[in-house]
């Protein structure tokens, strides 16, 4: 199959690549540049385990071709850990408020979560909920990761973290 | 600051600075989890790597005429194609089940279920691998099949299983039918018969525990690298049993069982999917033996909904007698269980309906009869314990949905007529009518908590209020209140009662205190999200004084890790966790020897102070472990080998007996079914609490699965044995948006046989969750005169409850 020619600025790095038009994006990211963070749960757009961040948008790459990636800034799980290689709020978050179990959701959550608060810097609840209702996960049932969101949210606003009451 | 003070203020440091047990650590595994580095199969890349996938079948029964592979191998980039007939010469085109069955690897004359794995497809990638399995022309001539198991065993009906057609006697005693697996039976039938013809009240419902999907957001997947100059296989693979998958290769492919290398990496989710053998891993072994390369295999979402292990499908006709004043006398359950086209349970071998025999609950049953009809029908084989142990979910959905018909009918309030009859806290170790050895509870203490907490006598009058709004029609709102006691029996479990395939069900442990006093730890469970590299390190920290962060948890390697039985069924805390805490006292012993000679005392002399032996009455003379662990190296006393390690193997005494009270307030909106969770408060009692943190964790996502389950989650079929809605579109997962709040609370009963008192929680919470969300929607329209109504509820079927009721004007 003839090849398309890709460049793409992934986590802060250029990348150049030749691509099949039908390779989708999840696949050209785990395969071809090893970045194995982001996950494939359903092949078919519902779980959000494959969610990486495109030109300032949340995309599930399962559903996106690479080539249509072409030209595009990416950031994926590998590229959200702090310059000095520390965790982000939102890392830190999920992992001090038990907002994962066996991680499969993980990455695509964080990413989820990531562009949610460039979106919205102090989420309701609410908005958090239907903020990360495209990304599925089968451990947590939630509580802890919207505890997660709250948590970098307010890391990043430099508020205090108030655990909401019951 | 007084001399008591500051000791009791260095002990609190120096307990706080170990992380073991009771206290929320932080877990190790989020580090690499957040990061991206976790090591799923499907991670996995190996040089000269080909990808395999599935020709299935489109037909839920039919013959298979013929198998043209050429036009698929003609593709480039397609290294091979296997068939039945490739796998029939080396024994593999049928594999055993955990069941004493048979399941073909690949189908040879016919197939027996929609998607059945009929050629497997090799290819340089996994895009070329799918495009070939579509040039694969396969014949089929269509039969007639078999969806519902009450046709099963008609006279008439279609013989499925046409490979064991004359073998009358299954590996559970003898079929009455060739569609019948299996007549499981337990109890005393004539006492139980007696008792319910001369009962004051008695009732009889069929409740259907529908059929699901476990559904890990991680699919099943393996890969398979044979060398062929050394004769070794390494297989990496989605296992929550990686040894009984080992020994189950070893035995399948005839390779020594030294020889066979498997590795289950990080697992993204089981809930019991991951416990049995697939037609996927055998063909990526025999790819890679065949081919001498790696073969790589990975389940797309539909195959792994509409194939490997599905959860449920009990049809239980279930039966409780009562006096009049509401005290339970018997129970008689029958249970019709669909297994699909091939008996593939993941039960212990001597139960082939799991622990079903659990189902007299939380209740002081006098006399009980079960019996378990297990039949074959067109549709994916499994049956596996999602979230649960063993068909508890089952168990304890018939009795408790059981308990509320009893009480409607008695007139009696449902948490009323529970208190009644609940085992009392002196009657423990109790006996069960079906013969079980609860080993502890004190289930009115915990009952009682939890309807203080949800305020259970405001809601009742609350609704009696809704309920006359609703008749006068000022509400179009039902509210029901779910209530659920469960009792769970976890930690398979006894070898006189419990083994697969034949290997008794022990859990292991291997400690090894390094020089510096840090330590690696192995064991022969399996964590797919349990968090056991935090929680294990917490019991040996508390166990030996060695702060948490300086133990190394690893599992899955079955070369390095001891055997051991895997993780499910919730048995990794009781069996494993155990095997660890005694592993772990065993070096302390020798530690204790150690430390004696260092302070030229008698080994009597010493007393253990949280991370340190120090002399009787003289706290400044002390050895710590970490000093203790040099000299076991460095200068161990005469007579003692040096060094300091242990490995356990723990074969529990008897199963622990985990139980809890939920409480579900909800309101159903009767024009469009929609039922929104008000509040659900699960209390939980596990014993001792090694992580609270984590068993917060745990309840919140067996919850999230019983109300995936209770209200919408099912696997269905057509009439024609085609599976509906297979895909995330169709099948129920709740996304943050739908699931409710949770609240969580608990008692302590510590398990009395367990080493440090611990019972498991994993599946609590599901096995609980689920009768407690469709009692809610039951309770909601009892009043109503609607009768046992079937899960799922999700909206529409909850409106055509409506419609049948007459309720829509
Ligand atoms: S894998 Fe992309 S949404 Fe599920
Ligand atoms: S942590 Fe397992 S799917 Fe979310």
């Amino acid at each position: 199959m003839t090849k398309s020619h890709i460049k793409v600025t992934i986590n802060g790095k250029a990348v150049e690549a030749l691509v099949e038009p039908r390779t989708l994006l999840i696949h050209f990211l785990r395969e071809q540049q090893n970045l194995t963070g982001a996950h494939i749960g359903c092949d078919t757009g519902h779980c959000g385990a494959c969610t990486v961040d495109m030109d300032e948008m949340s995309v599930k790459s399962c559903m996106t071709f690479a080539v249509q990636a072409n030209g595009a800034a990416i950031t994926t799980i590998e590229g959200v850990a702090n310059a000095d290689g520390t965790l982000s709020a939102l890392q830190e978050g999920f992992r001090m408020m038990h907002g994962l179990q066996c991680g499969y959701c993980t990455p695509g959550m964080i990413l989820r979560a990531h562009r949610l608060l460039q979106e919205n810097a102090d989420p309701t609840e609410d908005e958090i909920r239907h903020g990360i209702a495209g990304n599925l996960c089968r451990c947590t049932g939630y509580v802890n990761i919207v505890k997660a969101i709250q948590y970098a949210a307010a890391k990043i606003n430099g508020t205090p973290y108030q655990e909401a009451a019951e | 600051m007084n001399e008591q003070v500051k000791i009791d203020i260095d002990r609190a440091e120096r307990t706080e600075k170990l992380q073991g047990m009771g206290c929320k650590r932080k877990r190790v595994e989020d580090i690499r989890f957040t990061q991206g580095k976790g090591s799923y199969v499907d991670d996995l890349k190996l040089p000269g790597m080909l990808f395999g996938d599935f020709v299935r079948s489109p037909h839920a029964h039919a013959r298979i005429v013929s198998i043209d592979t050429s036009r698929a191998k003609a593709l480039p980039g397609v290294i091979a194609v296997l068939t039945a007939a490739d796998l029939k010469p080396l024994g593999l085109h049928y594999m055993p089940t955990l069941a004493g069955d048979v399941q073909a690897v690949l189908a040879e004359h016919k197939v027996l279920f929609q998607n059945q794995e009929v050629a497997f497809v090799i290819a340089e990638d996994r895009y070329i691998a799918s495009d070939a399995t579509e040039l694969v022309d396969v014949v089929y001539e269509a039969l007639p099949c078999i969806v519902d198991p009450f046709k099963s065993m008609l006279p008439d009906a279609p013989i499925l299983r046409e490979d064991i057609q004359d073998k009358m006697v299954g590996a559970h005693g003898p079929r009455k039918h060739p569609n019948h697996i299996f007549e499981w039976q337990i109890g005393d039938r004539q006492a139980t018969d007696d008792v319910f013809a001369n009962a004051d009240v008695t009732i009889k419902e069929m409740l259907v525990d529908h059929r699901t999907h476990p559904s890990p957001l991680e699919t099943c997947q393996s890969l398979a690298s044979f060398d062929k100059v050394k004769g070794e296989l390494t297989l990496w693979g989605t296992f929550q049993a990686p040894h009984v998958i080992r020994t189950v290769v070893s035995l399948i492919s005839g390779l020594p069982e030294h020889k066979i290398h498997v590795i289950a990496p990080d697992i993204g989710g089981g809930f019991g999917n991951k416990v049995g053998a697939y037609a996927g891993y055998v063909c990526s072994v025999v790819g890679s033996i065949v081919l001498g390369v790696p073969v790589k295999w990975v389940e797309d979402r539909m195959e792994n909904l509409s194939t490997t292990s599905f959860a449920r499908d009990y049809h239980m006709t279930t039966e409780l007698a009562a006096t009049k004043e509401g005290k339970i006398i018997g129970m008689r359950v029958h249970v019709l269980a669909d297994h699909g086209a091939f008996d593939a349970c993941a039960d212990p071998s001597k139960w082939p309906a799991g622990f079903m025999n659990i189902c007299t609950g939380s209740y002081d049953i006098p006399v009980a009869y079960l019996a378990v009809d297990g039949v074959y029908t067109n549709k994916a084989p499994g049956g596996v314990a999602y979230r649960c142990s063993f068909r508890v979910t089952e168990a304890v959905f018939a009795i408790e949905r059981a308990i509320e018909v009893l009480a409607q009918k008695l007139g009696m309030d449902a948490a009323e007529l529970r208190i009644k009859n609940f085992i009392k806290a002196e009657q423990f170790p109790y006996h069960s009518a079906l013969g079980w050895e609860y080993d502890s509870g004190d289930y009115h203490t915990a009952m009682k908590k939890a309807m203080d907490a949800i305020g259970y006598t405001s809601l009742r009058a609350e609704q009696a209020e809704k309920r006359e709004a609703f008749k006068r029609g000022e509400t179009r709102e039902l509210m029901g209140v779910g209530i659920s006691f469960f009792t769970e029996i976890v930690g398979a479990g006894p070898a006189k009662n419990c083994d697969i395939l034949g290997i008794a069900m022990f859990d292991s442990a291997e400690i090894r205190i390094h020089p510096t006093g840090s330590v690696i730890a192995r064991m022969g469970t399996k964590s797919q999200g349990q968090g056991h590299e935090t929680t294990y390190a917490q019991i040996i920290a508390t166990e030996l004084g060695i702060p948490a962060d300086d133990i190394m948890i690893e599992e899955g390697n079955t070369d390095t890790a001891p055997y051991g039985l895997g993780t499910y069924g919730s048995r990794s805390t009781p069996v494993a966790g155990a095997a660890t805490a005694v592993a772990a006292r065993k070096i302390k012993a020798k530690a204790q020897m150690i430390a004696a000679h260092m302070l030229e005392v008698h080994e009597g002399d010493l007393e253990w102070d949280i991370d340190r032996f120090r002399v009787k009455g003289l706290p400044e003379k002390f050895k710590t472990m970490k000093e203790i662990a040099w000299s076991a190296y460095n200068a161990p006393p005469p007579n003692l080998e040096p060094g300091l390690e242990a490995v356990n193997y723990y074969e529990p005494p008897n199963m622990t007996y985990p139980f809890g009270a939920y409480f579900c307030v909800m309101d159903i909106d009767v024009d469009t079914g929609v039922a929104k969770t008000r509040r659900f408060y699960a209390l939980d009692d596990c014993g001792t609490r090694i992580n609270p943190m984590i068993i917060e964790g745990q309840v919140h996502g067996g919850l999230t699965e019983a109300f995936a389950c209770a209200m919408g989650q099912e696997i269905r079929y057509d009439e024609m044995g085609n599976v509906m809605g297979a895909s995330f579109m169709d099948f129920f997962l709740p996304t943050a948006v739908e699931t409710p709040k949770w609240e969580t609370d608990f008692t302590v009963t510590p398990s009395p046989h367990h080493p440090i008192g611990a019972k498991g929680v994993g599946e609590s919470p599901h096995v609980g969750g689920v009768p407690c969300f469709s009692n809610a929607v039951n309770d909601a329209y009892a009043f109503l005169d609607a009768g046992h109504i079937q899960m799922p509820h999700d909206a529409w079927r909850l409106w055509k409850v409506g419609e049948r009721l007459g309720l829509h004007g």
